[in-house]
């Protein structure tokens, strides 16, 4: 059979596409071959097993000077990823709380939200952070004259010192005892409700699933209590000695990221409250239910579903916007690989790739997790 | 929607809460009035002696701040050319949608080409002023109108690409969008300050203003272009229909049917592309161009004035306030007004 024209045509339309594209890239990348080479920069990989050379205020993975740049590139990433995921949590905490305020029937709440929502999200993230580094944080006073709290924790110029255990690894052990609390809580919970369905009424020890997210960390500390020693930071010099201290670019970056971010998802959550009907309300409070009890058990769940879609895109816009604490010093992925490594090595393909990459899995990763959740949870509904 | 509003009684909780923010307001709200107004010193051309704010810097600075290092005797330049994309955006809003329509190409196009010839110079037998010297709240706003005008274009192109039957196209277009959506800006600014000189031919220079007007012109794009495609979705499909029932060509079809429905829906979308990018700009002092907030910034390390951080943010601050909550409300008034 004779193909007809307009399939010849959209054959003929796509071939130009990939020839354009195909000149188009050849066309750059020789032109990139004959400056690197012209610059005396070999293409490839082999620059990540030098030494990186220059040290990173902060890190949570272990790194010196002597580190290789690919571990610059991991220090980065996870720091990006620790600023994020902290902010996250953060805003939307505060969002929730913001969106609550902007509910009330009072007057006073009802403004303090308007306020904060139109003031933030109108102004650049930038500036947000420019303000609480450079004019909130760094007019701190010097270390002799910290403001101090229980003669325990210090704010000063340098950063936020805190007490904290000798051992790490004690720190861990309790988030462990956490995240092993809440996972064994959200089961047992999950049995309790499937056992409501058989008894008409949760059985004696659903409490349970909520006390033990609390128990475990606690008996974890109580256990920890007589082997980890508690450093207190103390004035030693012009310095403080003992503890922990939180730097204030990280502060900083925390703080506009999610003040930030908590105003777009106080509005979203506002949005889907608004979008559950009114009668749902008088209905419930009709049948008894505590205001709290209207809000977590009737009004949340069904605006639920407004809610977690756009929510993610913000938390994507967080994850992206966290680059901007290059600004402050921050070492996060851009100011350390793509930045300082860039500078070092030269290797500029390279290490755009590489950053461009990790953005990508990230947003892509994290859209995907979501998409799966919430998958699952339209299979609930329809159950 | 209930006809009767009925009034959901406040906790306790409430209540103590709003008192509590009533004593905090007031204890903020008044020492701030008395820094800013009451103990502010706003005359003179020396550093400020006073316990308040020192608005004398912001006075002086008040130039810089608008245009950054812009000849002061060329200043009519920017100026005229601000006017004139006011002018020219508020008469788009004012003629009927159909004339809109055909005028925007125009100005998409000539607008970004006249603003850079003006403020550069040489096209028109002026002074040259290097785009080094552009600055101030002045790059922000041509950053954001020339970069939006050049995306515009590509991310129509790409909207259709993505809605497009031909499978290459398709996978294209959603590779592009989703690229430049998964990726930050100062990533973006950033490669096409290094990789744009690499990628180009060896000896061609580039200015730096333009680069990153490529730059932001291909990452908004993708944002537009996802924009531009949720009209085009809430187009009904018996417009199409009826239109090829008229015996309207493909192009026709789109261009005189569709397109114009889809694009209306999506003005005030558009509006809040505009008001993202203009925050967005910011950003152009990771590769060392200085806007609105860096020349505050650079103007916060004098060492002469020294300590007036506070108010140079405040003012930089207050200026964004002003422009992006004006065109919300702008945005919202439009959205109301089609729904």
């Amino acid at each position: 059979m004779a193909k007809s024209p307009s399939r010849v045509r959209d054959i003929f339309i796509q071939a130009l596409f990939f020839a354009g594209l195909v000149a188009f890239l050849s066309f750059a990348a020789h032109n990139v071959s004959t400056q690197l080479a012209a610059r005396g920069i070999s293409s490839g990989f082999d620059f990540l097993s030098h030494q990186a050379g220059f040290g990173i205020a902060f890190h949570l993975l272990p790194y010196s000077e002597t580190s290789t740049v690919f571990q610059v590139f991991l220090v980065g990433a996870v720091n990006t990823l620790f600023i994020s995921v902290v902010s996250i949590v953060l805003a939307s905490v505060i969002g929730l709380i913001i969106a609550l305020f902007r509910l009330s029937p009072l007057p006073v709440l009802r403004a303090v939200g308007t306020f904060y929502v139109e003031t933030l999200r109108n102004v650049p993230l930038l500036l947000q952070f420019f303000v609480w580094y450079f004019a909130v944080l760094r007019q701190l006073p010097m270390p002799l004259e910290s403001y101090s709290l229980w003669g325990r924790v210090f704010l000063n110029i340098r950063g936020l010192y805190i007490p904290f255990p000798d051992d790490v690894s004690a720190v861990w052990i309790v988030i462990g005892s956490l995240v092993l609390g809440l996972t064994a809580g959200h089961f047992l919970n999950q049995y309790a409700v499937s056992r409501r369905r058989a008894l008409g009424r949760f059985p004696a020890w659903h409490f349970l699933s909520y006390a033990l997210p609390i128990v475990f960390p606690l008996v974890a500390v109580l256990l920890l209590r007589t082997r980890v020693e508690f450093l207190v930071p103390f004035l030693e010099g012009f310095n403080f000695s003992g503890g922990a201290q939180i730097v204030p670019e990280f502060i900083a970056a925390i703080l506009a990221l999610s003040l930030y971010t908590a105003s777009f998802i106080a509005e979203i959550i506002r949005g889907a409250i608004g979008a559950v009907s009114r009668n749902q309300t008088e209905a419930a409070l009709a049948l008894g239910l505590t205001p709290a009890q209207v809000l977590s058990r009737i009004i949340f769940p069904q605006a639920l579903g407004h809610i977690i879609p756009p929510l993610t895109s913000q938390y994507l816009n967080l994850i992206k916007n966290s680059s901007l604490a290059a600004a402050i010093a921050f070492p996060e992925l851009v100011l350390v690989f793509a930045g300082t490594s860039l500078n070092v090595s030269g290797q500029a393909v390279e290490i755009m790739t590489m950053t461009l990459g990790f953005y990508l899995v990230v947003s892509l990763s994290v859209s995907a997790l979501i998409n799966l959740y919430q998958a699952r949870a339209l299979r609930y509904e329809r159950r | 929607m209930s006809a009767v509003k009925v009034k959901r009684i406040a906790s306790g909780w409430e209540k103590v809460l709003n008192v509590v923010l009533l004593i905090g307001i007031a204890a903020l709200v008044i020492p701030f009035v008395k820094w800013a107004i009451i103990d502010a010193q706003f005359a003179g051309t020396e550093r400020c002696t006073n316990s308040g704010a020192c608005w004398v810097f912001i006075k002086l600075r008040l130039q810089s701040f608008m245009f950054g290092f812009y000849e002061t005797a060329e200043l009519w330049r920017p100026i005229l050319v601000l006017l004139l994309w006011a002018v020219s955006i508020v008469s788009l809003f004012k003629v009927s949608y159909g004339r809109a329509l055909r005028v925007l190409p125009f100005i998409l196009l000539g607008m970004p080409l006249f603003s850079w010839g003006l403020l550069d110079g040489r096209w028109f037998g002026l002074s040259h002023v290097e785009t080094t010297r552009w600055g101030g709240l002045m790059l922000s706003l041509m950053i954001t109108l020339m970069g939006l005008s050049f995306a515009f274009p590509i991310g129509l192109l790409l909207a259709l690409g993505r809605m497009s039957k031909l499978p290459l196209i398709k996978a294209g277009s959603i590779a592009f969008i989703e690229l430049w959506r998964g990726v930050p800006l100062i990533t973006v600014l950033f490669m096409s300050s290094v990789m744009l000189p690499l990628i180009l031919p060896p000896g061609s220079e580039v200015d730096k203003l333009f680069r990153v007007l490529v730059g932001v012109a291909l990452f908004t794009s993708a944002y537009l272009a996802e924009v531009i495609r949720a009209g085009l979705r809430g187009v009904p499909s018996g417009q199409a229909e009826a239109a090829m029932a008229l015996g309207l060509s493909g192009p026709q079809r789109l261009f005189l049917v569709v397109l114009p429905q889809a694009l209306r829906s999506v003005i005030p979308s558009l509006v809040n592309s505009f008001i993202s990018l203009f925050k967005d700009t910011s950003l152009v002092i990771i590769v060392g161009m200085f806007d609105l907030l860096g020349m505050v910034q650079q103007a916060n390390t004098d060492s002469y004035w020294l300590g007036y951080a506070t108010e140079g943010y405040l003012f930089a601050g207050l200026v964004f306030w002003v422009i992006c909550f004006a065109l919300s409300r702008f945005s919202l008034k439009l959205e109301k007004a089609h729904a």
